[in-house]
């Protein structure tokens, strides 16, 4: 750790210069495939491209740091959202192994489980998509099997109805505001679920006010 | 001439790969090494990393599914670089598919003009931008600001950081709600959620009546796996029914 004394301090050090050198890869990528093929594509394609997704998308983006960063911590904020796939695989991913590790987010026992969690998260994925690309001519069959289908379309179902088991029991009083608000916007505006990332933090707004109330009562 | 399954292309997949598992390797190791000098049991470490990675398996194959749909227009390369690093598979098609009308063109067929493929990997690598440079801009400072309503209020700062799950989580439970309109099919992700937390209650009276202890690691895994399971037979059924 150096000069460190603090070792958040040190792992913010060593993500900012991992997330500065994938940044800065990231963006050779298209350079790269653009000097190779001499194929620089008018400023005015990438710009329209753009406008379809960046005004959602960098929205979702911001949000999803002010949300994910406190329960991530730092090692696994910098990790996570490097590698991707974070509502659907790192954030459920970290907040599992927190739980069954007995250990609290915002605490250093917690950051470190997050950071491993996450740490072996990215590896596996890894893993099992270049094995899956290597070995996609004898698995193609099976995992596109019409038969199949019906799983991979409810991973998030089936991700989240056991979490709402372990976080909605233990704290049910303070879950009952954003649940039933959500239950019954989704349910008047199905067409939001393409935007759901946008709501996660007016979530987190009415279950922190109704804890708020809760605690200050002494309800909780 | 260009091929979006050309040795080029792989070569690029090879160093973010790398660049990925090292980042991956690295954070381990520094959490590693802190846990254990802050006395954490190396067993639960142990514990940890097992269940994480058979927690990671399932949405690992959704992602490889996400990379083989993507690979009839962008070939394999490209697909498997992006949902490797910042995006997911909600994003990135989106985003490719935008790229592709900007130039007057859709997803159909394999791109094998560089011009247009170009544009489409700028347009997947700009628009989820945010992340990466927000987190080290922005991070330490949402960090402090939690950390002084904990030091401000001990009890208080772990129920705000409960809330902060709570509001996550409901909003993904209100999300499993939007088909209900839809009709009996409509249910059928709902039917699911129910099933694998029926199977999460069922690991909880093992964990608790039969003292399986193991167990309390792999439950989420075996949860969502047997919702995912279940949801065959659910919709086979209902797809009977309705």
């Amino acid at each position: 750790m150096g000069k460190y004394t603090n070792f958040r301090d040190y792992e913010h050090f060593v993500g900012r210069w991992w997330m500065l050198t994938g940044f800065a890869l990231l963006l050779a990528v298209p350079a790269a495939i653009c000097v190779v093929y001499d194929a620089w594509p008018p400023l005015t394609w990438v710009l329209e491209g753009l406008l379809g997704v960046a005004p959602i998308y960098w929205t979702v983006g911001t949000i999803e740091v002010l949300t994910y960063v406190p329960m991530l911590g730092t090692g696994g904020s910098y990790l996570g959202f490097f590698t991707g796939n974070l509502t659907s695989l790192k954030v459920p991913c970290a907040l599992n192994a927190m739980e069954s590790a007995g250990v609290e987010p915002g605490t250093e026992e917690g950051e470190v489980i997050s950071t491993i969690a996450i740490g072996v998260s990215s590896l596996v994925t890894t893993a099992v998509i270049a094995l899956g690309v290597l070995m996609l001519s004898s698995i193609r069959g099976f995992i596109e099997s019409p038969a199949l289908q019906p799983a991979f379309d409810n991973i998030l179902p089936a991700l989240f109805g056991p979490l709402a088991v372990v976080y909605v029991s233990k704290n049910w009083r303070v879950a009952m505001a954003p649940l039933v608000f959500m239950v019954v916007l989704f349910v008047c505006v199905p067409s939001l679920a393409s935007s759901v990332g946008v709501l996660v933090p007016v979530g987190a707004i009415i279950a922190i006010a109704a804890a708020r109330i809760l605690y200050k009562k002494g309800l909780v | 001439m260009f091929d979006p399954n050309g040795p080029f292309m792989y070569g690029l997949v090879a160093v973010v790969i790398l660049f990925v598992i090292a980042m991956s390797v690295r954070f381990i190791v520094l959490a590693w090494k802190r846990a254990k000098k802050i006395g954490m049991d190396p067993k639960v470490l142990r514990r940890v990393a097992v269940s994480s990675a058979i927690f990671t398996i399932a949405p690992a194959v959704s992602i490889l599914l996400g990379v083989i749909a993507l690979s009839r227009a962008l070939g394999f390369p490209l697909p498997w670089l992006r949902l490797s690093v910042i995006g997911a598979l909600t994003y990135e098609t989106p985003a490719a598919a935008s790229a592709a009308a900007a130039v007057g063109t859709d997803l159909s067929q394999l791109i094998t003009d560089p011009m247009v493929f170009a544009t489409i990997a700028w347009v997947m690598t700009l628009g989820i931008i945010p992340g990466t440079v927000l987190v080290p801009t922005v991070g330490k400072k949402i960090e402090n600001g939690v950390m002084r309503i904990r030091q401000k209020d001990e009890k208080w700062g772990s129920l705000f950081m409960t809330a902060l799950f709570l509001g996550m989580i409901s909003a993904f439970l209100g999300m499993v709600f939007a088909t209900v309109s839809e009709g009996l099919r409509g249910w059928i992700p709902c039917f699911v959620m129910i099933a694998s937390a029926l199977i999460m209650c069922v690991c909880a009276v093992f964990v608790k009546v039969l003292k399986w202890k193991w167990m309390e690691d792999y439950a989420l895994p075996i949860s969502m796996l047997g919702g995912m399971a279940l949801s065959i037979p659910i919709t086979n059924l209902i797809n009977a029914i309705a």
